[in-house]
């Protein structure tokens, strides 16, 4: 590292200390913008929503919308380890979910261990902390036959601790299966499958019912949270709703800051050309070690905040499919530039609600009907061809389509360098 | 008809079957009383007639020694309760029961048919199942002197589900006349084993026992490992004798401390410990209001402080003590425990376990070897479904991740050829080349349509095909449903090859094996000797040259990627036929197959076979050391891959010079 550059040389001076002297926002607009849609929308749902508003949005459709929220900070993740550094990891869902579990450990067993005082609270002697401990596992782990906390769930009656894993066990995953890779130099389509067999590793192992996190039942019940059963849910959709609104701003203001600096400009020179980068001087491993560590990170944290509303987590969430369905929201939306990896998240993920969910008008025609919940992958799987092919710019492309008085040389957007020729042609 | 008719005619049925019992009950009194069967049985008839298990072994053991040629039958009908007994005579006679009241008897002799009598002066033989039981292995002894081979071979198999003492002589009577050599085999190795554990003394029983030395067979074992069983005993001093195997320690990782106390408890050499529960029920019972032993209820939550209340109790006299740790000690100390053999006397035990020892040690040979024959099974089947990315992937660059949905596809067209053509052998021939030619025009158009534009940027074609992927499984859901379909072998293929007791494989395992063998070949030949072959490689390394020279690389690219579907599309009937047909037969394969490709190395043949055999050995040998998990073995095996591209991030055979370039 001592001949190299500094990671940060620019930030040593504090944001906006470089060569460019206007504010980042100002620099940005973009940025400004999302914020201010986020904000609406979030206003929007609650004065709609049942728990503090006039009750036309139901609870249901406000968790469906706080997940989605959700999904939109992981596609966040996703676009700037992939669309703006080239790694295009299937493993993002596995640090999402890994958040979850996180969570949801300390979800259960704090929900189980009320429930547990309550129910010895009538025996005659007051209950000993091993007494306790004793019936929340058999509570806990009796559906797979066990009845001892295995020591993985050694600190999950601890709030703090399990946050703070929300944090730490995603980004030393990242860090040790990313330093493995890249130091090995392992890139492109082999890191690609590598991440995959990452994710079907950890969900196969996370099926067993021996791996202390109770198999393929998963955690449930993570809805209620604990001391607050008297809250109704509608409430606490509503919470998670600007909770989720609150980390997806602020994932969007750290990943927009991140991009915009010379920081965001090597690791876009080492998607276009690594070998360029690595004899310009610069560690490309450690530049694609921090994106990487960083994104899982934003992606546990993603996870934590939907898993509560969804309710449950099982390993088939882990599943490599779910990092494929990942890239394919980055895609549509537009990879590249960060609002469209949201735009693509929320638009595909709530499309296939609607379409999943048989709230879709099936087709009759006449010889076959077509059921959209039959039908709706096969067209997303056939869309997803159809964009890669004609529109690599996804839905966030048609925005550059909007004339703007303001366009000229470098400003195009907030990534100009996305899917330049140069790329095209490798 | 009125009534009255009616009334008459019944009185008529009635007085008519009075007389004909008159007129029956003259020829029951017919019968043979002096037939020499009458004469054995008549002997033993308060037996036959009160059968017991305990009882009626005389009885079978005069009919088998009789040599009468009725006496089997006389046997058999008496099993099926089909022998009754005249109760004014004594007399023994087979009977067929026409209706509730009416029987049809026949001498037991010579089977005469002695007419229709009422049963009235007849009672059934019922011989419970004990009974029937000795009744049939008497009858062992008369099939085993049987002209036909199937029936003694049907009496061999009866003897070894269910042996008797009394079939050890009747073997031995029967081996020296046996005239097939492959039942007298039988015949011996059955009377070997019945030798163990019947035998009179016990220089046979070791003499019987040696000769199984490095058997496999699990009869062998079976008959052997109760004789080595051993139990733990407790006394003052260790008995002197040959039965005692070895002393043991409480403590020691065959008797801990606990188990050993309990011993001595069931000895009743030492007070029973008092259970944890005891402190926590005795603290209960002596609750006193809002105290105990004038300790606040309320207090009690920790152990610490029910520890010391209850320890207020025992002063107090109002609950047992817990022994405590050094008094256990010294009841232990005070003790010997020792192992000794109870299955049998101990000479016998101890020449058993040396045979047991042996087998072991041949079993565990012959388990490695069962093991490598699955691996290789295993590694043929990734072999098979890896191949045809071997090509796409390998030679081409292309990453296609439908590729397992090709070998779905292929597995399909199986299915459906076995719809309209129902011989499997025939549908099978058929299926192979119309399998090849729907995945080889689906490849041929994916190439086309998606691949061909996409030649440059390999994320993308990543993530097209993962499209193609995700919509051909959804298609073949809708089609097909999400039940699994069957893709039946042709009966040739049915059952297994079975080397010894331990080592056996699936005929089916080796088709597949041989399959794998001829694409290896197909490969080969079609890469290394043939102008398609020749062209392909001039294209991979050097697509404008190769057009210079006057080939076309875009019809090149398209046979190629269609020729490396084409193979998938066999790979899925042959994987079809070794596991169900499903929609997501192609996900479980497509990891895997990437994973055998990588590991051995992309763009050289014998690598993915490297591939494929070290992740086929790989995971088999973690299944073994963790049978009952094979999630485990796969995330291990995961596990593994990716720490082994650490090392070799080229795989085991990595491509050099030019060729690594392309």
């Amino acid at each position: 590292m001592t001949d190299t550059p500094s990671l940060f040389p620019k930030y040593a001076g504090g944001l906006g200390a470089g060569p460019q002297s206007r504010p980042f926002i100002a620099r940005h607009p973009s940025v400004l913008i999302f914020i201010a849609c986020l904000a609406l929308f979030t206003l929007c749902v609650t004065i709609l929503s049942e728990g503090f508003g006039i009750g036309v949005v139901s609870t249901s459709f406000v968790k469906t919308l706080g997940k989605t929220l959700c999904l939109c900070m992981v596609a966040l993740a996703m676009d700037l380890v992939w669309g703006y550094c080239g790694i295009l990891s299937l493993g993002h869902m596995a640090f999402f979910g890994i958040g979850g579990y996180a969570i949801g450990m300390w979800l259960m067993y704090a929900r189980t261990e009320i429930i547990v005082v309550q129910s010895l609270a009538a025996a005659p002697l007051p209950p000993t902390a091993g007494e306790i401990s004793q019936g929340i596992a058999t509570q806990i782990f009796g559906v797979v036959g066990a009845s001892e906390f295995p020591p993985i769930w050694a600190f999950a009656h601890s709030l703090p601790l399990q946050l703070a894993a929300i944090v730490i066990v995603p980004g030393l995953l990242a860090l040790v299966f990313g330093w493995l890779a890249f130091r090995s130099r392992v890139t492109g389509v082999y890191l690609s499958i590598l991440t995959q067999a990452m994710t079907l590793a950890l969900s196969l192992y996370l099926f067993q019912n021996d791996s202390g996190l109770r198999g393929n039942n998963g955690l449930s019940g993570l809805q209620n949270l604990p001391g607050l059963g008297d809250v109704p849910q509608s409430t606490v959709s509503i919470w998670f709703l600007w909770a989720s609104a609150l980390a997806l701003g602020l994932a969007y203001l750290l990943c927009a800051w991140i991009v915009s600096g010379k920081f965001g400009s090597v690791i876009r020179a080492i998607r276009d050309d690594e070998a360029r980068v690595r004899f310009l001087g610069y560690s490309v491993e450690a530049y694609k070690l921090t994106i990487f560590t960083l994104t899982a990170v934003i992606a546990g944290i993603a996870g934590a905040l939907y898993y509560p509303q969804a309710g449950i987590i099982n390993p088939a969430e882990i599943a490599p499919i779910a990092s494929i369905y990942l890239a394919v929201w980055v895609a549509i939306g537009g990879r590249g530039r960060l609002y469209g990896a949201v735009i693509g998240a929320a638009f595909v993920s709530l499309v296939s609600t609607w379409f999943t969910g048989g709230q879709a008008p099936d087709i009759n025609l006449g010889f076959y009907t077509i059921s959209w919940v039959d039908w709706w992958t096969v067209l997303l799987g056939f869309s997803f061809v159809v964009v890669t092919l004609f529109a690599p710019k996804g839905i966030g492309g048609l925005i550059d389509l909007v004339p703007s008085p303001n366009r000229h040389g470098a400003d195009l957007g907030p990534d100009a360098g996305s899917l330049r020729e140069s790329e095209a042609d490798r | 008809m009125s009534p009255s008719a009616h009334l008459g005619r019944v009185h008529m049925q009635r007085l008519l079957a009075f007389f004909l019992c008159l007129m029956l009950a003259l020829p029951a009194a017919a019968q043979d009383a002096d037939a020499p069967i009458q004469q054995v049985m008549q002997t033993h008839a308060d037996l036959i007639a009160k059968a017991s298990r305990r009882t009626i072994q005389t009885a079978i053991d005069a009919l088998t020694a009789s040599g009468l040629p009725a006496a089997q039958e006389v046997m058999e009908r008496w099993q099926d309760k089909e022998m009754w007994q005249d109760e004014t005579t004594g007399l023994f006679v087979f009977v067929e029961e026409i209706d509730r009241d009416t029987i049809r008897i026949f001498d037991i002799s010579d089977g005469t048919d002695l007419g229709e009598v009422p049963d009235d002066s007849y009672k059934q033989l019922k011989p419970n199942s004990g009974v029937r039981g000795l009744i049939a292995a008497g009858l062992v002894k008369f099939q085993l002197f049987d002209d036909s081979p199937a029936i003694r071979r049907l009496a061999l198999d009866a003897i070894a589900r269910d042996p008797e003492q009394g079939h050890l002589a009747a073997l031995r009577d029967v081996i020296a006349d046996e005239p097939s050599p492959a039942l007298a085999a039988i015949m011996t190795r059955l009377e070997r084993l019945l030798t163990i554990e019947f035998g009179d003394d016990e220089a046979e029983k070791i003499a019987a026992i040696a000769h199984f030395d490095g058997d496999l067979g699990v009869d062998a074992r079976a008959a052997l490992n109760p004789l080595v069983t051993t139990r733990i005993e407790v006394g003052e001093a260790v008995p002197e004798g040959p039965e005692v195997l070895r002393t043991l320690r409480p403590g020691d990782e065959a008797l801990p401390k606990t188990q050993a106390y309990q011993l001595l408890v069931d000895a009743d050499l030492a007070p029973p410990l008092i259970p944890a529960s005891e402190v926590r029920e005795a603290l209960i019972r002596n609750i006193d209001g809002s105290t105990v032993a004038g300790v606040q209820v309320a207090s009690l939550n920790t152990d610490r402080a029910r520890n010391a209340a209850f320890a207020t109790l025992v002063a107090e006299g109002l609950a047992e003590p817990a022994a405590t740790e050094e008094e256990i000690d010294t009841a232990l100390a005070a003790y010997q425990f020792f192992e000794v053999f109870i299955g049998a006397p101990p000479t016998v035990a101890l020449a058993a376990k040396d045979v047991l020892s042996g087998i072991e040690t041949k079993l565990a040979l012959n388990q490695t070897a069962d093991l490598a024959l699955d691996a290789i099974s295993l590694a043929s089947i990734y072999f098979l479904a890896a191949i045809g990315l071997a090509i796409t992937f390998g030679v081409m660059g292309v990453i296609n991740m439908a590729h397992g949905e090709f070998i779905m596809m292929g597995a399909y067209t199986g299915y459906v050829v076995q719809l309209f053509v129902p011989d499997h052998t025939l549908s099978i021939l058929l299926a192979i080349p119309l399998a090849f030619m729907v995945t080889f025009a689906a490849g041929v158009a994916m190439e086309r349509l998606v691949i061909r534009w996409l030649y440059h940027r390999p994320l993308e074609t990543l993530l097209a095909t993962f499209g193609v992927s995700i919509a051909l499984q959804q298609l073949a859901k809708n089609i097909f449903g999400t039940q699994a379909r069957p893709l039946t072998a042709p009966g040739w293929l049915d059952g297994s090859m079975v080397i010894n007791d331990v080592v056996s494989i699936s005929y089916i395992r080796i088709a597949i094996f041989i399959l794998a063998l001829i694409f290896l070949a197909l490969f080969l030949i079609v890469m290394n000797r043939t102008r398609l072959g020749l062209e392909v490689r001039a294209v991979t390394q050097n697509p404008r040259m190769a057009a210079s020279m006057g080939i076309n690389p875009d019809r090149i690219n398209m046979l190629t990627f269609g020729f490396g579907s084409g193979i998938a599309g066999i790979a899925g009937v042959a994987i079809g036929l070794y596991a169900k047909v499903t929609s997501e037969m192609g996900s479980d394969y497509i990891v895997q197959s990437f994973m055998t490709v990588v590991v051995g190395g992309v763009g050289n043949i014998w690598g993915t076979l490297l591939g494929a055999a070290m992740v086929g050995s790989m995971q088999k040998g973690i299944e073994f050391l963790n049978p009952s998990n094979t999630l485990a073995a796969q995330t291990y095996m995961i596990l593994f891959i990716i720490l082994f591209i650490q090392f070799r991030p080229r795989g085991i055979i990595a491509l050099k010079g030019r060729a690594a370039e392309a």
